[in-house]
């Protein structure tokens, strides 16, 4: 990526490739009330990424006069725009801010709401760190003049200020301990925030003890670093944890709230969905959702079917054909019976696969918990052995007590609480600035373990855009003859004849478009028609595999259109880079037998599953599983969001529906596939790192405990050791943003760790 | 020993006042965008303060 004039190359590249930017609806929807008229909309700019873009893209929204103000966050990549929702008593519409971004050539999408949330809680443990931070400082200071020989008084003076400034930091930055080991011990149950609040507590207390008798040793020092390493481990891991996901509201506000029933006398009533029953017939006029599973009795139209198989091309439909529920009628009003009610349609049977789909998932249980799982016990029974066994030898309870204690602070997961979540942390940094979102920490655990990569084809595989690709064969006049009908379209193969002819002549005549068919202008030339070969010609051709659009002049063909899908840029590449990494693809497609197995043939993948229902995709990805295999689901559409949530990990491109996007742990922002084996990589790395950090946290523990038991352990060891190990996991872990440098040469800072870097100079 | 008296109360009073400038700098939305800050020092615009 280099950096950016604007206007550059890609930059056009961008724009031509034109993708579908957030509707009006759906910017109103997501944009926040501020109250006095305005309102604010956060979009995602994957594309910036050094000042001329904050300049250009702050400037070019500032000279809209609906603005009030915008700003970019370069760190999030993401611009803030608070407007007016009224200007000069008109409605504003959103969608001119994200044509103003679009237009100087950057990409921009919604952010799924529901990814921003949980900011209170990581507010609160980035305050505890600061405060944990600041007491283990100055503790420390006093403590190294302990340990550098201060005597008697001067000793107790010392620890007493300790203890005064490690009694409340214990109890405002150790709470969420607290908590949560309460919380777990309510329920049966032991965690990591075990052992952890009950080291903490007994040292301290012990430590007490110890200042007011006037003892040689106080632990106060190695309790609140404890405390602070360990919150820099959770709020790191709360940094990774999943959001919670709306999937299925997104998917409801799909489905029409009513609908108009004719009754016998040919009456006309508007009820409510649940209210329809089968056999009643319903008119849906053109730009409605089709409420309920139905066939048509009168009219023809389009549909946009793209929510029963992905497809972006609308389907021509006529009397007696089946439609199903959610589908958008294009372009004629349509009079259906209904054949299901709301609750058996298909919207609805969606979203029970998704629910179905949503417990698997759960069932995953994280690297750190598995660990955490074996670890509280190990490490009560070691503490409370080395209590009895010291109690054996030398019957002195004081001592017996200190080693407990000291075996508890050594043992305590320190550098095990930093191992996943930093690695996570600068993993999920590495894989943003390469344009990918991590939704959930555990995804990339999940993503490391995939053997299998299966594809949605259109939109995933494919731009999901047709395009002309015969244009070149094709007489100037008559392309723009069809640029002419074309304009008068909304249908995608017309928009595609447009757009590859750049300008469209006005023809004079009466022109009109027929639904389902195409579009007819009489002129002083003859009729001419733009539409499929049964249409324009009056003869049913041949289907081929490829969509076709013919022009015709009083039912003589003059020229023949052929269009076809973009492929995804790098789609070919990161095939056989996922080949590369010993995984083995596969393309889940619901659109006809012979179009996919065209664009298996272009990437390279062998197996593919043509016409599949949003079940059978549901039943591919199960099948898989159940043959002990981890699939990958990369999907765009609402027919690939039940499987995507079904697949043992997920992604998705950022402009697929809203749904799909919620419901994939990952998503792309750039166009290109090979964000995939990017991703997959990185996760893999990530995953080997955790696991070097495992043994290395261990390696340390083996070293140590021993020292512990024997009760050579002073606090001045302690302070060294759980340092030492935490600093190491934490180099470890940094390895990777060195190993990954491939993709984005720049290595801009991640929030998080410049805010602990700050942290770490307090005090 | 003496100097302890204050030298102490002044270390705390130091680190006090680095933890408290942290959070104020927290709170006030400084560390919000570390990266883009670094762009922006460099962005001579035209010196007025944004207006509000």
């Amino acid at each position: 990526m280099s950096c950016c004039a604007p206007g550059s190359e890609t930059a056009l590249e961008v724009v031509r490739a034109g993708q579908g930017l957030p509707t009006s609806e759906e910017l109103w929807l997501m944009s926040r009330t501020l109250g006095g008229g305005l309102r604010q909309t956060d979009l995602s700019v994957p594309g910036v990424h050094c000042g001329a873009c904050i300049t250009t893209l702050e400037g070019a929204l500032k000279t809209l006069p609906q603005v009030e103000r915008a700003r970019v966050n370069l760190s999030s990549r993401r611009v803030s725009i608070v407007w007016k929702e009224e200007l000069d008593g008109a409605r504003t519409d959103p969608q001119e801010l994200a044509r103003a971004i679009r237009a100087r050539g950057y990409e921009t999408h919604l952010f799924a709401p529901g990814e921003e949330g949980g900011d209170q809680t990581l507010k609160q443990l980035v305050r505890a760190v600061a405060v944990a931070g600041f007491a283990s400082a100055n503790i420390m200071l006093l403590s190294v003049s302990v340990w550098s020989g201060a005597e008697a008084a001067t000793r107790d003076l010392f620890h007493w200020i300790s203890a005064l400034i490690a009694a409340p930091t214990l109890i405002y930055s150790g709470r969420f301990f607290y908590a949560s080991a309460w919380n777990a011990l309510k329920h049966g149950r032991t965690n990591m925030d075990v052992p952890i609040a009950l080291a903490i507590t007994l040292s301290f207390s012990i430590s007490l003890y110890e200042t007011i008798t006037h003892g040689t040793h106080a632990w106060f020092d190695g309790t609140v670093m404890l405390l602070f390493f360990l919150l820099i481990g959770r709020t790191l891991d709360h940094m990774m944890r999943g959001r919670a996901r709306s999937a299925i509201s997104s998917l409801a506000r799909l489905s029409p709230r009513g609908a108009m029933v004719l009754d016998a006398e040919g009456g006309r009533e508007y009820r409510p969905v649940d209210e329809i029953k089968p056999g009643e017939r319903l008119a849906i006029s053109a730009g409605e959702r089709i409420p309920v599973d139905g066939r048509i009795l009168l009219g023809a139209s389009d549909l946009d079917r793209s929510i029963v198989n992905g497809e972006s091309a609308p389907a021509p439909v006529k009397v007696g054909d089946a439609v199903e529920a959610g589908t958008l009628n294009l372009t004629g009003p349509l009079t259906i019976e209904a054949t299901a009610a709301a609750r058996d349609s298909l919207l609805a049977e969606i979203m029970g696969l998704m629910e179905a789909a949503e417990g698997g998932r759960a069932r995953y249980r994280r690297i750190a918990d598995r660990a955490a799982q074996y670890y509280s016990p190990a490490v009560h029974l070691l503490a409370l052995l080395s209590f009895i066994g010291w109690m054996f030898v030398d019957g002195d309870f004081h001592h017996a007590m200190l080693v407990a204690v000291a075996v508890l602070i050594i043992t305590c997961p320190c550098a095990l609480g930093l191992a996943v979540p930093v690695v996570q942390v600068i993993a999920a940094g590495r894989l943003f600035q390469n344009g990918v979102m991590v939704k959930d920490g555990s995804a990339m655990e999940r993503l490391a373990e995939i053997d299998t990569v299966l594809l949605d084809k259109t939109g995933t595989l494919t731009v999901g855009e047709p395009r002309l690709i015969n244009g070149a064969d094709i007489q100037p006049s008559a392309l723009l003859t069809a640029a002419g009908l074309a304009v008068h379209s909304r249908h995608p193969l017309a928009m595609a004849i447009h757009d590859a002819a750049k300008l469209a002549p006005v023809i004079a005549g009466d022109i009109r478009e027929i639904p389902g068919a195409g579009i007819e202008a009489q002129t002083e030339a003859g009729l001419y028609r733009l539409g499929s070969r049964a249409f324009a010609c009056g003869d049913a051709g041949e289907a081929s595999g490829q969509s076709e659009a013919i022009l015709s002049l009083d039912g003589r063909a003059l020229a023949c259109f052929r269009f076809e899908d973009r492929l995804r840029p790098f789609a070919r590449e990161s095939i056989d880079e996922l080949g590369r990494l010993g995984l083995s693809t596969g393309i889940l497609s619901g659109d006809r037998e012979p179009v996919v197995a065209g664009l298996a043939a272009r990437v390279g993948i062998e197996r593919f599953k043509a016409e599949l229902t949003p079940r059978g995709k549901v039943d591919e990805c199960a099948a898989a599983a159940e043959g002990g295999h981890r699939v990958l689901m990369v999907g765009d559409g609402i027919n690939d969001a039940p499987a995507l949530r079904a697949a043992h990990v997920s992604m998705a491109p950022a402009t697929a529906a809203d749904v799909g996007r919620q419901a994939a742990d990952f998503v792309f922002l750039h166009q290109g596939l090979n964000a995939v084996p990017m991703a997959i990589d990185t996760s893999r790395r990530a995953g080997q790192l955790i696991r070097q950090n495992f043994v290395l946290a261990i390696g340390y523990n083996v070293i140590a405990v021993p020292i512990a038991i024997l009760g050579y352990a002073t606090p001045l060891i302690a302070a060294v050791a759980m340092s030492t190990s935490s600093v190491i996991v934490v180099v470890n872990a940094l390895r990777l943003r060195a190993a990954t440098g491939n993709v984005a040469e720049a290595a801009p800072e991640r929030p998080a760790q410049a805010t602990l870097r700050a942290l770490g100079s307090t005090g | 020993m003496n100097t302890l008296i204050y030298l102490i109360p002044i270390a705390l009073f130091l680190g006090a006042v680095g933890l408290v400038a942290f959070l104020w700098a927290l709170k006030s939305g400084q560390y919000e965008d570390l990266e883009g800050a670094s762009w922006r020092v460099l962005d001579d615009g035209d010196g007025k303060p944004e207006k509000k």
